[in-house]
Parts: structure tokens; C-alpha cells; sequence
């Protein structure tokens, strides 16, 4: 029996169609419980492949007949071997092309909005690490919002699309995960814009990104306007697109809000998450589709794979927006936050251009869940 | 470190770090240390926990350039 490789992208189109799916994760223990594929129709057995070498007769038994298996590693080599072992043993599995690290890179782009005179709002979900970025296209241009490090898909795109990208932002300067803004600005001579107070440290030339800064794309004026929303950072700014969606960066995600922590000062900032959910937000029309920068749940997907919910609908059901005591609200976005993302020091370096390590050191240093928001 | 036997594995891929220092325990003594040499970043967790499973001990890790020296003892 031969073995079978499935791609990232076959295993995005079974999370997103909650289709059944066996996982055997071959990784060690540790990788495993810290980030693992999620999906709601998935089941799951972690065994080392190291504890497989002997032979794999010890999980056959545990393997079902009645759904896929895919045999998963950290970059695919343990996986090709555990599935030839299965396939040995007269047991059908696939393995994941790439392992977790094409997991993690890919993108599954899914249009999230019609935009006025046939414009058009894509939503780049990042399955592996829950990013979310955004691509408005209008009339032969575009702008795109938070990208992530592969630029080339935004590119790609675009191109497909016939726009010419001319305007590329940052929400806010990033710790999570190595912004694309950079590298697609340059590939294409756009504009990058960064909100200035995140990026006092950045070594190279960007436009400043200031509240109330408008920005058209195409003839038919989709307008992007810029709205200061601090507190996950001291310079994260929201935009209003098309005077309907308004993109949230990390300030306020679908079933979660984020945390102030990131960037060192939890106790400074805290005031203004506050404000900026509690007051900003608050102030704007509750009919606005929140498009956040990440997701932290599977249950958050929306059944077309997007992520995305009205304004209104949040401030009734996101336990972040309605925490009316003022110290409860400090208490839970200091305290007891989850662990920071991987390298999120070198990331935040990164994406000021001090340091630039290798592809494959960006790779690593991505490894891992986005853990930016709190619950 | 003294070690009995060093392992050469630079240059390999995952799962090859692996398979090869398990090889080379088998043919030692309790008691005797391996040193292996990988350039697999994926090798450090890894060999942590493949010898904690099995019973031996990683006394000492190293990071030279690319370069990783692991130091295990046979339990």
C-alpha cells in the first residue's frame, strides 16, 4: 500500500466543513498539549514517534476505520514514516505534507463583504495560529490590513485579482507573529503606514498612522478611515471600512478581548483597553461587521470559515465588553493571563527590522497558538 | 563532558536523530554516555522526552552556532 499526503489546505476545507478526521500526532507530548490542528469533528491520539520505532501495532487497535487518519509531525519526515508503518500493517493513513509548519503558513482566503460598486473585502484566515488578515479591493486597487509573513500570498492574490496593492497597514506593531506589511510594501512600492507610538523603535521608513486619517482606494472611494483604539498596545488603531466593517486588530476579538500585557506596560495600558471597548467602540453604530486580527477558538469560525460578528451582537455577548466594575475589569487583564506567545520578544524586534533572521529562524519563531487575547 | 561515543547526526532530518541515537544506545553499556551532535532544531525537545521515556538521563545540552551537543546517559 502506498502512503498519501494531504495538504494544508484539504485539511483547512475539512475544519471549515466540520468534516470527521482522525489525528495521530506523532510530535512529543509537550508540542502536543501547546498547539495541535483544532477542528470540532476531530479526534485525536498523541504518540511520540520515537515510542513507534519498535513497530506501530500498539495504535492500530486505536485507530478507526470509519474517518480518515493523517499521521501529523512537526515538519513531515516522522509522519511519512509512521504512515509507511501504518500502511505496513495493512492500516490506510495519510500524512500531512509540510507537518505543522505548513499548517501554520497556510492561508485560506474567504470574502468576507461586498464593498460599494463592486468592491470587494477578503479575510485571510490563517487556520494554524488563528491570524486573521484583510484584503479591500476596489476598482483596480487595494489595501491590505495585518498581514502575515507570507507576503507572496497577498501578492499572488492580487494579482489574480487585477488590483494593484497601494496602501498596506499594521493595526498595531505585532508580537505574535512577523508582520508582511513590510515586504509587500516594498514589493509593490505601496504605502505602509504603522501606528506611530508602537513604532518609535522601527529602523525603517513608514507613514504614521494617526486617528482620523482617511484613505480612499479605487475610483469609487471605498474610504478607509483610521480610529486610535489603544490598549493592547499604546498605538493599536482600528479602521472603519466602507463605513461598514470595522477592523478590530487585537483590541477586541470575536469571544475574547485582548490583553495589554504584550508589550510590557499591562498596568499603563489597561485604562485604555477600557476606554477604547468601553467608550470608542461603544460610541459606534452597533450595525458594524467586527473583523478582529485573530481568532482563539474554533468555535468562533463562522460556517463559511470566516470570523466576524455585528458590533451590537458583541457588546451583548462578549463577556470582555460587559464587565461593568472598573478594578474586575483591571483584575482580569493583568492577572492570571495566559502564557506570552513564542519568541514574542524577538517577533516584536523583527517587525521593527532590528533584527532579521533567516527564513527558517522566522519559521520557528512562529511555532505555537497566537495567545494575544483574554477570556 | 567525557562521553563513550559520540554520534554524529548534523544534517539529518527528523526522524533520523532520533533512530540513529536509539541504534547507538542499544549497542551501549548502562552507565555510558553518548554524545550526539544534530543540527535539527526539533531534536532538543525530542531527545529530552525520548529519553525521559526510555529511561535515560540527558545530563547536558549545548547550542554551538548551529550546532547541538546532547549528552545522555544510558539508564
Amino acid at each position: 500500500m502506498t502512503v498519501t499526503a494531504m495538504k494544508a489546505s484539504e485539511v483547512a476545507k475539512k475544519v471549515v466543513n466540520n468534516e470527521p478526521l482522525f489525528i495521530l500526532d506523532v510530535r512529543n507530548g509537550d508540542a502536543f498539549a501547546d498547539w495541535k490542528i483544532e477542528g470540532g469533528n476531530i479526534q485525536y491520539l498523541n504518540t511520540p514517534y520515537f515510542d513507534l520505532l519498535d513497530g506501530v501495532e500498539e495504535v492500530v487497535s486505536d485507530l478507526p476505520a470509519d474517518r480518515d487518519v493523517l499521521v501529523v509531525c512537526a515538519k513531515e519526515g516522522s509522519s511519512v514514516m509512521v504512515a509507511e508503518m501504518l500502511s505496513e500493517e495493512g492500516v490506510h493513513a495519510a500524512y500531512l505534507e509540510g507537518g505543522m509548519k505548513a499548517w501554520s503558513e497556510h492561508l485560506e482566503p474567504v470574502k468576507v463583504g461586498e464593498l460599494r460598486n463592486g468592491g470587494e473585502l477578503y479575510q485571510f484566515v490563517r487556520l494554524g495560529k488563528g491570524c486573521l488578515s484583510y484584503m479591500a479591493i476596489s476598482d483596480g486597487e487595494a489595501a491590505v490590513i495585518d498581514a502575515t509573513r507570507m507576503a507572496d500570498i497577498f501578492l499572488d492574490f492580487a494579482q489574480e485579482k487585477g488590483a494593484a496593492i497601494k496602501h498596506v497597514f499594521d493595526t498595531h506593531l505585532h508580537a505574535d507573529h512577523i508582520s508582511g506589511g513590510r515586504a509587500i510594501a516594498e514589493a509593490t512600492g505601496a504605502s505602509y503606514y504603522l501606528p506611530p507610538k508602537d513604532a518609535e523603535e522601527v529602523v525603517f521608513e513608514y507613514e504614521d498612522l494617526e486617528n482620523g486619517l482617511e484613505i480612499a482606494i479605487g475610483s469609487s472611494k471605498i474610504e478607509i478611515e483610521a480610529l486610535y483604539s489603544p490598549g493592547h498596545t499604546i498605538g493599536s488603531t482600528s479602521f472603519i471600512v466602507d463605513q461598514s466593517y470595522l477592523m478590530t486588530g487585537d483590541i477586541l476579538f470575536i469571544d475574547s478581548i485582548g490583553r495589554p500585557d504584550l508589550a510590557g506596560l499591562a498596568d499603563d495600558w489597561v485604562g485604555d483597553l477600557r476606554e477604547s471597548l468601553y467608550t470608542r467602540y461603544k460610541d459606534l453604530a452597533d450595525e458594524l461587521v467586527v473583523l478582529p486580527a485573530h481568532f482563539m477558538i474554533i468555535e468562533e469560525l463562522n460556517e463559511d470559515g470566516s470570523v466576524s460578528k455585528k458590533l451590537g451582537d458583541l457588546f451583548a455577548e462578549n463577556h470582555g465588553l460587559n464587565i461593568a466594575d472598573e478594578q474586575e475589569f483591571r483584575d482580569m487583564v493583568t492577572k492570571n493571563l495566559p502564557p506570552q506567545p513564542n519568541a514574542y520578544q524577538d517577533i516584536r524586534k523583527t517587525n521593527m527590522g532590528k533584527i532579521t533572521p533567516d527564513e527558517e529562524v522566522q519559521r520557528e519563531m512562529e511555532i505555537g497558538p497566537n495567545r494575544c487575547a483574554v477570556r | 563532558m567525557n562521553a563513550d561515543k559520540v554520534l554524529d547526526a548534523k544534517g539529518l532530518a527528523c526522524p533520523m536523530p532520533i533512530v540513529k541515537t536509539r541504534k547507538e544506545m542499544k549497542a551501549m553499556e548502562s552507565g555510558q554516555v553518548l554524545e550526539i551532535l544534530a543540527t535539527d532544531k526539533g531534536a532538543k525537545a525530542d531527545l529530552a522526552a525520548w529519553a525521559k521515556s526510555g529511561g535515560h538521563e540527558l545530563m547536558d545540552s549545548q547550542e554551538n552556532g548551529d550546532v547541538f551537543s546532547f549528552w545522555i546517559k544510558k539508564g
